[in-house]
């Protein structure tokens, strides 16, 4: 285990480095994630590691892909899309246009999901869905829609939890242990690296997604990105996080209503 | 034993436990009062990825309030906390606990390794950690760390355990504390809660 002095000299020298500031992150899950990639590469001295970081670019991508958490599988917690499906789509459905930002897409089973969702709706037409992570791998991954076809028994599953009616397996094509999902579903995606600690605001969203990311944040990063969501957001857009988020400690309230018992608040000033 | 020394400097108890254990909290929560001077956290595993009927039946049976966990809420004495399907929970120094869902360790997720040394971590000498029945060896370098730091150890008599694998494989690894049947875990807590 490194010293908390360690885990502050490691995050002072990123910064000044590299420009990206892990300073707010959950400090008890990135010690966590550090003590873990030194212990994958093999390093028993800290600061060998961390020479190793500043002074070899390519090291030091590779350590951040592996301090963030990628884990994410599609329709992930099928009641929150089954509440989607019956309870949001049908209100932006009213809408001309919808526009959807996934923040933190990881590599993008999330947005697949969704895009799955506005097209058994008839919506996907009018829909374009953007994804940000700040992870390039993910991205990459993301923008090919090509997952492990090991995955598809547990996603059609998650899928039909969801309260999905079609066969799953209409929407990928099956090749040498990968699935390639349909183009139809990748052309409305448009992916895109942004940073929820420094970047702005991009555009205005009827939803956004935020799920499983900002568990990594301290209360302040939180809050900043919940902001940034906020100034996102158009009045009576939806804000989505993961089931054990909270919009609670980081926005008055008023400002947000919840739907039903899931983490889903619309946006009601 | 020097259980008042330990009684006064407990601010987490935590337990973990897998196949087997939760017949023994079924065991001992109901005959516990509400519990005041420290929080009660329990790690199981599960099979569900998706549910909350653990944390529902823990409830009903525990006079000690439970709460149920969100990311970075206060962490408070004289709360129940079961950790939830699918995430590790993590303390952090400002008194909130955090939750992960990174890769499973021990194939588990939540593993109790992982919680032992976050509250080891955090809360070092006042910190007690019992391991319950299981067939897993998640819990032993969690155990490790506790005694580490200066917590207290118990593991569950084996010959008392559904599943005796996890607490013989704390004690071919360590010394525990105390090794504690079912009865006498029970005993030790009301003790401790003074
Ligand atoms: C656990 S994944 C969540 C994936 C998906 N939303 C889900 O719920 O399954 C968390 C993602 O957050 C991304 N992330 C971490 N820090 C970020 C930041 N500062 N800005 C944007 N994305 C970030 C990580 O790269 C990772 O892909």
């Amino acid at each position: 285990m490194i010293e908390d002095i360690e885990l502050d000299t490691f995050i002072n020298d990123v910064y000044e480095y590299y420009g990206f500031d892990f300073g707010n992150y959950s400090r008890a899950s990135l010690k966590r994630r550090v003590n873990r990639i030194m212990q994958l590469d093999g390093f028993s001295s800290f600061y060998d590691f961390l020479s190793k970081v500043k002074y070899e670019a390519d090291y030091y991508k590779r350590v951040v892909d592996e301090i963030t958490v990628n884990v994410t599988e599609m329709f992930r917690d099928p009641s929150f899309y089954k509440v989607l499906r019956n309870e949001i789509l049908p209100v932006l459905a009213t809408k001309p246009f919808i526009r959807i930002w996934h923040a933190g897409c990881s590599s993008g089973e999330e947005v697949y999901s969704m895009a799955i969702l506005l097209n058994e709706a008839g919506l996907l037409h009018k829909s374009i869905l953007y994804a940000t992570d700040i992870n390039s791998k993910v991205l990459e991954t993301a923008k090919k829609g090509i997952f492990p076809l090991r995955m598809m028994k547990d996603y059609s599953e998650n899928y039909r939890d969801s309260g999905g009616q079609e066969d799953f397996s209409n929407y990928y094509i099956a090749n040498y242990g990968n699935a390639k999902f349909s183009e139809d579903l990748i052309k409305k995606m448009v992916f895109s690296q942004h940073n929820l600690v420094s970047d702005t605001s991009f555009n205005e969203f009827d939803m956004i997604f935020c799920r499983n990311v900002l568990i990594y944040f301290d209360n302040d990063l939180q809050s900043r990105a919940i902001n940034l969501f906020d100034q996102s957001l158009s009045i009576l857009g939806f804000l989505a996080l993961g089931t054990k988020e909270t919009i609670k400690y980081s926005i008055g309230q008023g400002k947000y209503k919840q739907v039903q018992k899931e983490k889903l608040w619309r946006k009601i000033k | 034993m020097e259980k008042n020394k330990v009684a006064a400097n407990c601010k987490v108890l935590i337990i973990g436990g897998s196949a087997g254990s939760l017949h023994v909290l079924m065991d001992i929560l109901p005959n516990l009062p509400a519990i005041r001077s420290f929080a009660l956290v329990i790690v199981l595993h599960r099979k569900h990825s998706d549910d909350v009927t653990l944390e529902e039946l823990l409830k009903i049976k525990s006079k000690t309030p439970l709460k149920f966990i969100e990311d970075k809420m206060p962490f408070e004495p004289g709360f129940l906390y079961v950790v939830p399907s699918n995430y590790h929970l993590l303390f952090e120094k400002n008194g909130t606990l955090a939750l992960d869902s990174s890769e499973k360790v021990n194939y588990s997720r939540p593993s109790i390794d992982v919680s032992f040394e976050a509250a080891a971590e955090i809360y070092s000498s006042n910190v007690i950690g019992i391991l319950l029945s299981g067939s897993n060896a998640d819990g032993t370098a969690g155990l490790q760390a506790i005694q580490k730091s200066g917590g207290t150890v118990v593991v569950q008599n084996p010959t008392s355990a559904d599943m005796p694998f996890m607490p013989n494989n704390a004690i071919q690894n360590m010394i525990p504390d105390y090794i504690l049947t079912t009865e006498e875990i029970l005993k030790f807590i009301l003790l401790i809660n003074g």
